[in-house]
């Protein structure tokens, strides 16, 4: 094309970083998210490698060596974390839990996400009636009290891991729902979705490629959330004895199981609350870590 | 380019074109309607640049969705080749008619490589395969001034001038007859304004493109536009060639325009029009002529009665003054 002229300073080096080379950058100098995601990561690891790590077999009691204390409180090597009401090894039991607080955080997290987003790019795509409905099941839905619903629906279907897992996932899904709505009605309007309407793409390619990847940031942030969430309403469940039955080793159920003893052996609580809290901190600093990585790229 | 049509027959036509929304006021407030297009009709020859000017809200991002099949028209018809729009299906109508927004920072997904957003009309028009998509793109790259490598890189990474081009790339990858121009240039530095406007012009005569070209002001039409119309509050208010408009503009309105040009930075944000009255609201539109009270020339007749358009020499114009049935009909104006 000989009548563009090559010298136009329009034409510079482009020099700047992709926006996955700043993402990286910001991943790597926000500590927060950094420490989460570590703690996170071994955790899971953990998880994956139960049987692997744990020293015992977490359901093999032994009335012999029923409350023996942990090492730094006098205990043996034998049970590093001591041993519970029924001379089950602590620290396999608190390993093999992180399976079933990682395993209720994720899927119910899933099952949440998927009506939830659903629901919001839904409402905030179309508008109209669509949205009209949707504001009103989220206005439906918060106004249940979660663990009010889940304690009652728990109680008549009677607990076990799935049961707690879908009744989690059918009722936590208003923030994503609130979030996503809010993210689409934002994007939707942007020049970029309606040059590809006018090129042409079917709505839900539209949908697909070009509001979700610019919605996905909020959407990552939501899932750590509401994992979190589900991880603390599964404990807080299985604590009143509606959620994971035993023998099954879920943290909320050592709580449960140890409140008895509690002025005598505070051990039995505070081994587990603590990883509890340590999970749900990581998750959540991962969360505020992603917002805060994520945010969108300012315009110049 | 090989759909054959007569030389005369209009590539665009919008026959009384009204867009309305209906806008709710507060949250128990009733709808209202608000015409943001009113009884619109034009015709655009194939090969033509057709500008349309009007201040911001006038009306004419509207249009511009109407014709790009983004919304429908309350009344109307707009056909393209002769034929509705509302009949053809969305795929055909984008073969035929593709847009170039205001706005670069919008107008291109932040999330996708150069080469996806240029590409993304072949891959949903099924056009090729991957390796004719990469012919492709460095093509129409090259034919819009930027380089092949900016293929793998983001938007995010380019000026707004470069990011225009990108935008002007997507448009025309798929050759459409038809290129709506919504204001392309008024986010730009002003310094980049007429590089755009210059490859607007070059691509328009190379590829035989016909152009609607959008814009708050005249100056930037003039250097592109066969044909303008002057929009107020969703009418046409005048219509003429280039030379008419700019050497008789007979509508006060468009007078007000031009000479808002002379300002000294034209192109920088809204012409003032120096008409004292802010632009009106279009839900609370005024009566007769929705002009009058903004209007220097105006009389109690012109805030009765709505004018006709009366055909001049150049085009239409709709002004009591011009109307030889209206008392108001001034001999020396017309
Ligand atoms: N989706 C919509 N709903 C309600 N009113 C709208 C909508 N889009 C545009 N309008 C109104 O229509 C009028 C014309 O808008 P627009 O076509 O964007 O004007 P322009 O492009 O000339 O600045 C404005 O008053 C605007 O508020
Ligand atoms: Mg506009």
């Amino acid at each position: 094309m000989a009548h563009i002229d090559n010298t136009d300073p329009l034409l510079q080096e482009i020099t700047g970083p992709t926006p996955g080379q700043m993402l990286r950058k910001r991943v790597f100098g926000h500590q927060g998210l950094l420490i989460g995601a570590v703690v996170l990561i071994i955790l899971l690891f953990i998880a994956i490698f139960a049987p692997l790590l744990a020293p015992h077999d977490p359901y093999a009691q032994s009335l012999m060596n029923r409350m023996e204390p942990p090492v730094f409180l006098g205990g043996t090597w034998e049970h590093p974390l001591g041993t519970d009401h029924l001379g089950r090894d602590y620290l396999s039991r608190l390993i093999y839990g992180a399976r079933v607080s990682l395993l209720i955080g994720a899927v119910a997290a899933l099952i949440s996400g998927v009506i939830g987003t659903a629901m919001g790019v839904a409402a905030g795509y179309f508008g109209g009636r669509v949205d009209m409905v949707v504001t009103f099941l989220i206005n439906v839905r918060l106004a249940m009290p979660v663990v009010l619903v889940a304690l009652a629906v728990v109680a008549i279907l009677g607990g076990s891991l799935q049961v707690v897992i879908v009744v989690l996932g059918l009722l936590l899904w208003d923030r994503f729902a609130v979030v996503m709505r809010a993210s689409t009605l934002q994007v939707r309007g942007r020049e970029y979705v309606a040059a590809a309407r006018a090129i042409g793409a079917s709505t839900p390619r539209v949908i697909l490629s070009e509001i979700m990847p610019n919605i996905a940031n909020n959407l990552i942030v939501v899932i750590t959330l509401e994992m979190a969430h589900a991880i603390l309403l599964e404990a807080a469940l299985s604590f009143l004895g509606l959620g994971v039955q035993p023998p099954t080793p879920s943290w909320g159920l050592m709580v449960s199981e140890g409140k008895n003893m509690m002025l005598f052996e505070p051990w039995l609580v505070l081994i587990p609350g603590a990883v509890l809290f340590l999970l749900v901190l990581a998750i959540n600093l991962m969360g505020d870590g992603l917002r805060d990585v994520t945010a969108p790229e300012n315009r110049s | 380019m090989t759909r054959q049509s007569t030389q005369s027959s209009p590539v665009l036509e919008l026959r009384n074109v009204t867009k309305t929304y209906k806008v709710k006021q507060g949250l128990f407030g009733k709808a209202r309607p608000l015409t943001a297009v009113n009884d619109v009709s034009l015709s655009l020859p194939r090969g033509e640049v057709l500008g349309l000017v009007g201040e911001s809200g006038c009306g004419k991002s509207t249009l511009a969705k109407i014709l790009l099949g983004l919304e429908a028209p309350t009344h109307g018809q707009v056909l393209v080749d002769g034929e509705e729009i509302g009949a053809q299906d969305r795929l055909s109508l984008a073969r035929r008619i593709q847009p170039i927004f205001q706005d670069p920072y919008s107008s291109l997904n932040p999330r996708k490589s150069i080469f996806d957003i240029v590409s993304l009309p072949l891959r949903v028009h099924g056009v090729g395969g991957p390796q004719d998509w990469e012919k492709q793109v460095r093509e129409i790259l090259d034919i819009v001034g930027l380089p092949a490598r900016v293929m793998n890189t983001y938007p995010s990474q380019m000026s707004g001038g470069q990011r225009q081009r990108v935008a002007i790339a997507r448009a025309l990858i798929m050759k459409p007859e038809i290129v709506i121009c919504d204001e392309p240039t008024s986010a730009l530095d002003v310094s980049v304004q007429s590089q755009i406007l210059n490859l607007l012009g070059d691509l328009r005569r190379e590829f035989g493109l016909t152009y609607l070209f959008i814009s708050h002001d005249l100056a930037v039409v003039e250097h592109l536009a066969t044909r303008v119309a002057v929009m107020y509050l969703g009418r046409i208010v005048e219509e003429a060639d280039v030379a008419g408009l700019f050497d008789h503009a007979r509508h006060p309105y468009t007078q007000a325009l031009l000479k808002s040009v002379l300002t000294p930075e034209p192109g920088l944000g809204v012409p003032d029009t120096q008409l004292g009255m802010a632009y009106p609201n279009p839900i609370d539109p005024p009566s007769g002529c929705q002009f009058h009270p903004r209007c220097p020339l105006a009389t109690a007749h012109c805030k009765a009665k709505a004018p006709r358009p009366v055909p001049t020499p150049q085009g239409l114009v709709e002004c009591h003054l011009y109307d030889t049935e209206s008392p108001m009909f001034d001999n020396k104006a017309a």
